[in-house]
Order: C-alpha cells, then sequence, then structure tokens
C-alpha cells in the first residue's frame, strides 16, 4: 500500500511548513503595520524633527540622544497628562460595577425588555464625537443644563469645562457614558450563559442577594470581567477624541492627557516636534505594555492549563 | 481655471486637467490655496483677469479645506510641489524657507518696486535680508463694540478715536455694575486672548518690545513685562468669565446680544456680528485704548502670503503671476470683495464700508508698526506655551507667578542663553 502512506519528506513539509505559510499574510501585516511602526517611532523619538523634509527629499532632523525624554522630564505638561491619564485609568473603572449593575437589572424578561436594552446600549452606538458634542453642550456656559442646574441649585453656575480642576473628571463622566454601555453588553451576555443548575443549587442552600452576586455569579462571569477590564483599560488609556472635541486639552492645558499631549506636540498647530511627540507615544507604549503583557501572560496561562 | 477638491483627489485631478491645458499650448502655473468661498470666488476673478491680459499663461488653482491645508502643505511641498503655495507671514514661514522649500523672490521685489508700494509687509517677508513672501492682504484688530449695550449702561459711547486706558476701566467698572461684561472673549482655541495680551505688551511699553518678547528676547521675570501684566490685572476682573470654555464665535453672540460691550479681535470677526443682527449703526470699532503716554501707536495686522516653491516647474510664469497679486489692482480687487484690507499703499478701499475705512486709517497712521499677531510673531512652541499663560492669567491671577516662571523656564529652554 505504497500510495496511503504518504513520503516522509513531504509529511515534514507538512508539518513544519504549511503552518508558516497559513501564518504568513497575518505576519506580514503585522510586521508592516504594527512592529515595522514601533521601530520607527522609537527611532524617531531619538530625532529633534520638525516633519520636514528639504527640497532634495532628504531628512532635516537632527540626533539628540535621550535628550526628548530628559525634555520630558522636567516638562509640567507632560507630568499633567500623566496625572490626567492616572485619573481616567482609576475612575473609568467605575463602568465595571455599573454596567454589572445595569445588566442584571436589564437581564429578566418583561414585556420590551428588548427596547429598554437597546435604549441602555445606544450611547455606545453613537460616535465619540457626538457624544463629545452632548457634553460640550450639557456643561457649556450660559445656556448648558448642567450650569443652568447648577446655577438654580447654588445661585452661580459652574462651567465644568472652564474650571481647570474639574474639567478632567467632566470629561471622563461624558466617556464613561459609552463604556457603561459597553460593559453592560458584554455581562448581558455573560450573563446568558451561567448556568441555571447552580442558580437553582445554591437558592435551595438558602444564598441570595449579595451573597448569591459574590459567590455564584460573578465567578461564573469571569471572562466577561476579564474581557470588561481589558476594554476599559485599553479605553482609558488611549482617551482622545473626548479630550479633542470637549476641550482641545485646555484650559491651559489641564485636561491633556498623553495621547492628545503626543497629538498635539507632533501634529498640532503649533507643534510640529516630530521627535518629542514619539518620545510621548514611546511612554503611552510602555505603560500600556504593562497591561497587554498582563493579559497575554493570563491568557497565555488559562490555555495552557485547558 | 479652478477647481475644488479636497486631498489626493485633487493631486490626481490636478494632474490631469494641467496635462489638458498644456495640450492647448499654454504654460501652467499651478497655485495651492486654502479659501473660503467667498476669498475663492475673488481669487478666480483675479485669475480670470491675469489671464486675459497673459493669454499664455494658465493659472491652475487647487483649493484645499482651510484646516487640512496646513497638514496638506507640508507634505506637498516635498513630494509635488506647485508653483505657488498660501502660507502666511512672519516665523510662520520661517520652517519652510529654513528647510528650503520656499524660494527666495527678491527679485520680483526689486523689479516691481515692492520694497516701496508694500512698505509696511516688508519686515514680515523678509528672512535673512531676502523676501520669500508676497502679502497680498491683512486685517486689523481692534475693539468692536456694541452702541445698545453702551447706551443700557448709561456709559457715554466712544468715537473712532477710542477712549483712554483710564477711562475705558471707568467704563467697565459701570457695565460691571448693570451686569454687562466688559471685554468678553472665547478662548477654548487660545489665540483669541493673545490679541489682548498683544495689545496691552504694545501699548505698555511699545512695538518694540512687544517684538523682543515674541522672539524670546525678553526675560518674562523683567519689570517691564510686570508692567504689562499689572494692567492686563486691571482688565482680568471684567472679562468673561467662563471664556475658557467658550469658542470665539459664542463670545461673538454675547456681544450681538448685549451681554457684553467690547470685543478685542479681528476684522473678520464684523461678518459673525452682521450675521447675528448687529448693523453699522449699533455696530462700532475703536483702536485699543493708549496706556503708556507717548508711546507710538503699534496695530496688529496679520497679513497673509503667496509663496514661490522651491520645486517650481515653472517659476518665471508664477513670479509674473506673483507681480500681479503684488499690485494695486489686483489688491483693490481682491480684498474689495473679500472685506479686508490690501497690503498694497496705492490700493483703495470700499468707502462704504466703515470698519474697513477705520481699519485702513488705524493701520495707516500706526507709526509704532505692525505686529502679525502672537502666534505668527512668535516661534509656534512658544506662542503655545504663551498663549496658555495668558489664559491661565485670566482665569486664575493669583498663578500669576508661577505663570511668569513656567514661561520664562520655556524661554531659556527654547532660546539658550
Amino acid at each position: 500500500m505504497a500510495q496511503t502512506t504518504q513520503p516522509v519528506g513531504r509529511r515534514l513539509t507538512q508539518r513544519t511548513l504549511a503552518p508558516w505559510l497559513f501564518l504568513a499574510p497575518g505576519m506580514f501585516m503585522f510586521t508592516v503595520y504594527v512592529l515595522w511602526p514601533i521601530v520607527q517611532s522609537v527611532t524617531l523619538s531619538f530625532y529633534d524633527w520638525n516633519g520636514l523634509y528639504n527640497g532634495q527629499g532628504q531628512f532635516t532632523g537632527t540626533f539628540v540622544g535621550m535628550g526628548n525624554y530628559a525634555e520630558l522630564m522636567s516638562d509640567p505638561a507632560f507630568e499633567t497628562s500623566l496625572w490626567n491619564n492616572l485619573k481616567w485609568l482609576v475612575l473609568y473603572m467605575l463602568a465595571l460595577p455599573i454596567g454589572l449593575f445595569i445588566a442584571i437589572f436589564l437581564n429578566q424578561t418583561v414585556t420590551g425588555i428588548r427596547v429598554y436594552k437597546s435604549l441602555f446600549f445606544f450611547p455606545f452606538v453613537i460616535s465619540q464625537v457626538v457624544v463629545g458634542l452632548i457634553f460640550a453642550w450639557f456643561y457649556a456656559p450660559n445656556f448648558g443644563l448642567f450650569y443652568l442646574l447648577t446655577e438654580s441649585v447654588f445661585g452661580k453656575g459652574t462651567a465644568i469645562l472652564a474650571d481647570p480642576d474639574l474639567v478632567t473628571y467632566g470629561i471622563i463622566v461624558a466617556g464613561l457614558w459609552p463604556q457603561i454601555a459597553y460593559v453592560m453588553i458584554l455581562y448581558l451576555t455573560g450573563l446568558n450563559n451561567v448556568a441555571p443548575d447552580q442558580i437553582e443549587a445554591a437558592r435551595l442552600d438558602g444564598a441570595k442577594g449579595w451573597r448569591m452576586l459574590w459567590y455564584v455569579v460573578l465567578p461564573q462571569l469571569r471572562p466577561a470581567t476579564f474581557i470588561a477590564v481589558i476594554v476599559t483599560v485599553i479605553g482609558a488609556l488611549r482617551s482622545f477624541d473626548l479630550v479633542s472635541i470637549m476641550t482641545n486639552g485646555g484650559p491651559f492645558g489641564s485636561s491633556r492627557v498623553l495621547s492628545y499631549y503626543m497629538f498635539e506636540m507632533a501634529l498640532g498647530e503649533y507643534g510640529f516636534r516630530m521627535g518629542y511627540g514619539a518620545a510621548i507615544a514611546v511612554v503611552l507604549f510602555a505603560i500600556m505594555m504593562i497591561f497587554i503583557s498582563g493579559f497575554i501572560w493570563k491568557m497565555w496561562r488559562d490555555e495552557k492549563e485547558r | 481655471m479652478v477647481h475644488t477638491l479636497k486631498g489626493a483627489l485633487a493631486l490626481g485631478t490636478a494632474l490631469l486637467l494641467a496635462t489638458s491645458a498644456m495640450a492647448q499650448d499654454k504654460r501652467v502655473v499651478t497655485w495651492n490655496a486654502d479659501y473660503d468661498p467667498i476669498p475663492l470666488a475673488a481669487a478666480e476673478a483675479l485669475i480670470a483677469d491675469f489671464e486675459a491680459a497673459n493669454p499664455e499663461i494658465d493659472i491652475v488653482l487647487t483649493n484645499f479645506d482651510h484646516e487640512a491645508y496646513k497638514n496638506a502643505i507640508r507634505n506637498f511641498l516635498t513630494a509635488d510641489a506647485p508653483d505657488l503655495a498660501n502660507w502666511y507671514a512672519a516665523n510662520r514661514m520661517r520652517p519652510f524657507v529654513e528647510a528650503g522649500l520656499f524660494a527666495d523672490i527678491s527679485d520680483v521685489w526689486a523689479n516691481n518696486g515692492l520694497t516701496e508700494s508694500l512698505a509696511s509687509s516688508v519686515l514680515s517677508s523678509t528672512i535673512d535680508g531676502k523676501q520669500y513672501a508676497i502679502p497680498y492682504t491683512y486685517y486689523q484688530w481692534g475693539i468692536y463694540y456694541n452702541r445698545d449695550a453702551y447706551k443700557a449702561a448709561g456709559v457715554d459711547v466712544p468715537g473712532p478715536e477710542g477712549v483712554s486706558w483710564d477711562q475705558f476701566l471707568a467704563n467697565c467698572e459701570k457695565f460691571k455694575a448693570a451686569g454687562i461684561d466688559c471685554v468678553t472673549t472665547g478662548s477654548s482655541a487660545l489665540w483669541p486672548v493673545a490679541g489682548i495680551f498683544d495689545y496691552i505688551s504694545m501699548r505698555t511699553n511699545g512695538y518694540q518690545f512687544h517684538s523682543d518678547l515674541a522672539a524670546g528676547k525678553i526675560s518674562w521675570t523683567s519689570p517691564e513685562v510686570a508692567a504689562v501684566f499689572d494692567n492686563f490685572g486691571k482688565l482680568q476682573p471684567f472679562v468673561t468669565e467662563n471664556h475658557a470654555a467658550i469658542d470665539w464665535q459664542d463670545a461673538a453672540a454675547l456681544l450681538v446680544q448685549g451681554k457684553a460691550a467690547n470685543y478685542v479681535m479681528g476684522n473678520f470677526a464684523v461678518g459673525v456680528f452682521k450675521e447675528g443682527g448687529m448693523t453699522n449703526d449699533n455696530l462700532g470699532f475703536m483702536v485699543f485704548p493708549e496706556i503708556t503716554p507717548g508711546i507710538a501707536r503699534a496695530e496688529e495686522a496679520p497679513t497673509d502670503t503667496i509663496h514661490l516653491t522651491s520645486g517650481a516647474k515653472n517659476p518665471e510664469d508664477a513670479k509674473t503671476f506673483l507681480a500681479y497679486m503684488a499690485s494695486a489692482e489686483a489688491q483693490t480687487k481682491w480684498n474689495g470683495a473679500v472685506g479686508q484690507l490690501p497690503t498694497n499703499k496705492n490700493a483703495s478701499v470700499d468707502a462704504n464700508d466703515p470698519f474697513l475705512t477705520a481699519g485702513f486709517n488705524a493701520l495707516s497712521t500706526a507709526t509704532g508698526g505692525i505686529a502679525q499677531f502672537w502666534d505668527r510673531d512668535a516661534d509656534a512652541e512658544y506662542a503655545k506655551a504663551g498663549m496658555e499663560g495668558f489664559q491661565q492669567f485670566l482665569v486664575q491671577p493669583d498663578q500669576r507667578q508661577a505663570i511668569l516662571d513656567r514661561l520664562e523656564q520655556t524661554r531659556l529652554r527654547i532660546y539658550p542663553q
């Protein structure tokens, strides 16, 4: 039966070469669109460059070594951005408990529940730009709903976006609105998969309320929680659109975050310091890397346990 | 020939049109611009006139969206340079000049006697003794005020010559008592506060001081700067409270509604005021009050320019067109249509427009000098740091020392002594 047993050489190719062939398109894209830009950004961060090539098409930057990073260390605007990113990171986590609460609240069978679910999900569907505009009007001095509300309660209106101490919190609240909806939908799908027999068994054992939630439901929601944490952390770190739409980083830079500061420095009207912008991007990347490696490590561990 | 397109499409079509034009044996000059509809129509009219006088030349204008242009110019100057490109005078053109992307057009200036006819713009068009720009329009800044608000607060309406600084501040007290913002601004985009600062700085210490300050030659901890901030501080309590959260157009609405009395702005705002319902009867213009007596009055008038690129394929005909754009005839026509001021002193302005006439008079009698505006006189990074400082001072005047210290640090970093 010589036909049925394949030659050793061919089997080897199938085992060793085929996986690489299948991986090749993905790896090619990943290298060209992810790895290569990372290398370029890091390289650029060692240069002082205004983004222009001269008439002959030559690069006009000068090598400054760690100069951009040294400048970052003493840059008050960078410090503000870093602190604001931290505020975003911490406060954005509120999306998890609130999203979970709404998901549990909506996880029932009442007439028209689908309508309510879609209404709660709505803010995630609309663009971040629209969310930013809605909240900017909500906070607007003189005619914004929030301003008029505080005016009628305290006698003096608070213009959140003009107040350097409050502005970041104002933007985070705007960001939480769609983020809560996102987390809610993740938990709603998770709740569909909660085993009814376990709930039943727990109920027989007398568990209810908080204990039921904490010991029976939440452990089963772990995959959903994991994804929710990832999207929330990344959402908080790359917060850019809302800052850009609502305040442009102002007043006087008090609501800047790293991603916006990078944009301002590299591509903003008064920026075009490509090297400095790249250095900020590298720092942001390093911060993200901490979380991303954590997630990858956890996923790797879970895969191996299976 | 004119066509309005955006981005990549524009390039392709420009090439297509260029080829078809060449088939007619015309010498093509390409021109990239960033005009809004009214200036674009005015430019089309100029091109038609020019082509009628020079039938062998074909001007192909590619119009970009105004905001997109700021990024696009950085690409097209190196990748696929047109013959002519719109930009701004003074420090805003410096990066392109230093990278060798804008060409030296001193010969156009010399051959057409432009140092004479464009006298007020020689400085802002010159870098290292050579001219790199043809200034064809500018507009005055000053105080626009609502006469109805003055009447409502029982304050004497100022004449075109303006009021004294003390009188202005005294008026502000009355406006405050009447619940009207004496001075309004909307600084969410930062630059409007620079207008107020520029004027206080120029009125306190004069043009040369202000110019040196923008160039990083003067310490923010010097007594002269302290005097500027003393005066800035006198005005601070009378400025619209939440200006940091609103756009300049929102502040214009406050002036139109009579909730604010004065607005330190550029002449382009007149269109917005009039759209809001104001007329020549209740909208007034005056120059910014004199602060230190005896200082030659300087004014703010940002200039728009056209440049010859180094990659130009047809520089000779492009220079012919530049000379035409510098002429009194072309500038009278373009600025008349757009409602701005010609830089050519032999050009004329529409006598029926009180704001243009007032601006023309204010600028032609400004013996102190013409400033370009903070963000064009100062280096981009320095300008931004400054404007953030001015905005912060107007919001938190108690932070004055911290702001000045930070600005001084920035100055020492950007301009090492």
